[in-house]
């Protein structure tokens, strides 16, 4: 196993790297620079430039220097947990960001847990009984699910949250306890908030998920083993569970890496929907506004998000399957 | 032992039927019907099957005659995209009815009594029975230029003479809510349409060279593809057309929002492409192909893609939808298509916030077809791939 493991860390570092290249390569790509903007923008305004600050900013980021350089030195920066600044703001990204990498994290992963925790007895409900009512019901509700866009979903739910549970509108907590520290009350806060992201972005992934485990469940259950289990009279509950259940599990942990990329950009959606103090009404901003280094603290943090949670959901699937260790990584 | 092969002939000795010998003896007679299916080509066997999955066939139907209505929607609908009625601003849909005081009538609205609630400031409608607006069918409305190339005035539905017909509602200008989506649908339905041409021909530029080469390149083009489908989708859509400049016109941004959506959709298609290349570039014929001297482009085109061009044809269907949903999200954020360019998308950007639900619900109404078309591409796609290997 331990061999596994170190070769699937090894194998994350050249994908963040070429990953933190395209998104350098792509917050550059729009003509000009923020500082450039920003001189325009004051002496429109007909303002002095503070032009010791503008060199100061000019230098730390090198804009000046050349492409490569001032990737290598951003990718250096983020190597020691130096994100950039932020020209919209004026302040370094990382505090412009404070709690919103947590907040998302926290949400992936909630997302994460509720998709599994309601695909998984769906979907063995559906291909157990299979054509029948209830079954027919899920595969309604999920095509549906697939087909709703959640940005409408998530106002709706909005609205009916307010009318029914009295949930204040917008925002993870409640306002008062936004700016607090950490405390048990606010964990309670978020609990009380975070069920309305939670189901609006898990829709899509959990019907996709329901749809899958239901095929693969399917294909198993008309096997001869499950047939010989039978007969030798193994009660039904514990036949499922026990073998066919088994090897229908893999592609059900493996399709994380389906699942991550999905709830991290439902999540920018839905988030600025409901107006959630996470990545996505940033990010947004960022983009409008071009303040590049921000934007790609946020892309950079989402790639990563998703790579490090397909290596581990890699992880648990070779300490599920040991077949899978021994064929060496990734290739064919 | 012995016993057993008493009977047996004895070694060196065959057995030989007297009787003459005819080939055709034990074949069994086909019917008309096998005989039809053993005949008929590849693509109308392909047809056969797919009949038989009903919501797929039906889905069909339902996206031809949208895309009837694409092509037509100046006729369709009762109103121009861009004519405003300041007397009906935030009306609610009016219903359709059949019969007044018990006496048939045929289809007619009860016009709008207006008045302004002076309490509230909300502006409330009352439908008035005494007006009764009959709908008029095939007839002389508002003028248009039928795609902007002559002037007409034919419609297949028009309001009653000096009345109104407002089955969706209207917006906040006035405009009508039914008459802007039949005109939405012409964007958003072939912003799909372009997207996927465009994946189509990197998906199989990159698939192709990935599975008949296979070796560096395809390790190049896996890796590409492992690193794209990496980044969360929608945070790079939005940084993509982020790029887009503010200063292009429309159509400039219309197309450069279907090479986005290529741009980031090809690496399913190219899968699919290079894991049937890998398996099919072993096969006799391509063998033979490449013995008798054919080039790789040849091999591959003439021989190795019309061999699964109908499992293209299906994955390129199931990604439609997902280009749709991508189109109204972005357009929803404003790093989209933004007006005059109208799409489902950008009439949902109307939808913004938690006062519209509570008291426009009809601005919502968009979102009616993108959940039908994108449910109609998802069946139409699977009746497609059970289809498309009809041998099976």
């Amino acid at each position: 196993m331990l061999p596994y493991i170190v070769r699937r860390l090894f194998v994350m570092i050249p994908t963040l790297l070429v990953i933190s290249a395209v998104v350098f390569f792509i917050i550059q790509l729009p003509p000009g620079d923020y500082l450039e903007t920003y001189i325009a923008e004051l002496q429109a305004q007909g303002e002095s430039v503070d032009q010791g600050r503008i060199q100061f900013l000019r230098e730390q980021y090198g804009l000046d220097r050349p492409m490569w350089e001032q990737y290598l030195t951003w990718v250096w920066g983020l190597l020691q947990g130096d994100l950039g600044y932020s020209f919209e703001y004026q302040l370094p990204v990382s505090e412009v960001i404070g709690d919103r990498f947590l907040l998302t994290a926290i949400i992936a992963v909630a997302t994460v847990i509720f998709t599994y925790l309601v695909a998984f007895p769906i979907g063995i409900y559906s291909a157990v009984r299979q054509y029948s009512t209830g079954d027919y019901v899920f595969t309604f509700i999920g095509y549906l699910g697939l087909a709703t866009p959640n940005f409408l979903l998530a106002l709706v739910m909005l609205y009916f949250a307010n009318v029914w549970f009295g949930t204040s509108i917008g925002g993870l907590m409640d306002p008062e306890l936004e700016e607090a520290p950490w405390s048990f009350e606010k964990v309670g806060s978020l609990l009380e908030h975070i069920w309305i992201p939670m189901i609006v972005i898990g829709t899509a992934g959990t019907a996709g998920m329901i749809r899958r485990l239901r095929a693969n469940l399917l294909d198993e259950l008309h096997k001869q083993y499950v047939v010989t289990a039978r007969a030798k009279g193994l009660s039904e509950g514990k036949l499922i569970f026990k073998y066919p259940l088994r090897l229908a599990l893999n592609p059900f942990i493996a399709d994380i890496g389906n699942l991550l990329p999905q709830i991290i950009s439902g999540a920018v959606l839905v988030s600025v929907v409901l107006g959630l103090p996470t990545n996505g009404p940033l990010l947004l901003r960022a983009l409008q506004s071009q303040d590049m280094y921000l934007a790609g603290a946020f892309l950079m943090f989402e790639a990563t998000l998703v790579v490090v949670g397909v290596m581990l959901s890699d992880l648990a699937l070779a300490a599920l399957d040991p077949r899978i260790r021994f064929t060496g990584g990734r290739r064919r | 032992m012995s016993d057993i092969r008493k009977d047996a002939p004895e070694p060196g000795e065959h057995y030989v039927d007297p009787a003459p010998f005819d080939p055709a003896a034990d074949d069994v007679a086909m019917s008309a019907e096998q005989e039809r299916y053993y005949q008929a080509g590849q693509w109308t066997i392909i047809w056969w099957k797919f009949k038989r999955h009903r919501l797929a066939l039906w889905s069909g139907i339902l996206l031809v005659a949208m895309y009837l209505i694409v092509l037509f929607a100046e006729v369709v609908a009762p109103y121009e995209l861009h004519s405003r009625h300041t007397g009906h601003i935030y009306a609610p849909p009016q219903q359709l009815h059949l019969f007044h005081e018990g006496a048939f009538v045929g289809p007619f609205v009860y016009g709008y009594d207006f008045k302004l609630n002076m309490e509230t400031l909300q502006r409330e409608y009352v439908a008035n029975p005494d007006k009764v607006q009959p709908v008029r069918f095939f007839c002389a409305g508002e003028s248009y230029a039928f795609w902007g190339l002559f002037e007409a005035d034919f419609h297949l539905v028009c309001p009653a003479e000096g009345g109104t017909l407002f089955l969706l509602g209207t917006d906040r200008l006035g405009r009508d809510m039914f008459s802007r989506i039949v005109y939405g649908a012409r964007i958003s339905m072939t912003i799909g349409l372009i997207g996927v041409a465009l994946t189509f021909v990197l998906g199989m530029l990159f698939g192709g060279l990935a599975g008949y080469y296979g070796g560096l390149v395809d390790e190049g083009v896996q890796r590409a593809i492992e690193i794209l489908r990496s980044f969360p989708t929608i945070p790079l859509f939005m940084t993509l057309s982020a790029i887009l400049p503010i200063t292009w016109s429309p159509v400039l941004v219309f197309f450069g929002i279907s090479i986005i959506l290529a741009l980031l959709e090809w690496p399913d298609l190219a899968r699919a492409v290079r894991s049937k290349l890998l398996s099919l570039r072993e096969e006799d014929f391509a063998t033979a192909a490449q013995l008798m001297g054919a080039s790789p482009l040849r091999i591959i085109g003439r021989h190795l893609l019309p061999s699964f061009a109908s499992h293209l044809i299906a994955s390129a269907t199931l990604a439609i939808p997902t280009m749709i949903l991508a189109e109204t999200a972005l357009s929803f954020l404003g790093l989209g298509l933004r007006p005059p360019v109208t799409s489902w998308g950008v009439l949902l950007t109307e939808a913004q916030n938690i006062n519209v639900v509570a008291l426009y619900p009809w601005l919502m109404l968009p979102v009616v077809p993108v959940i039908l078309v994108v449910l109609a591409f998802n069946f139409l796609g699977d009746g497609l791939r059970d289809a498309a290997d009809p041998y099976k």
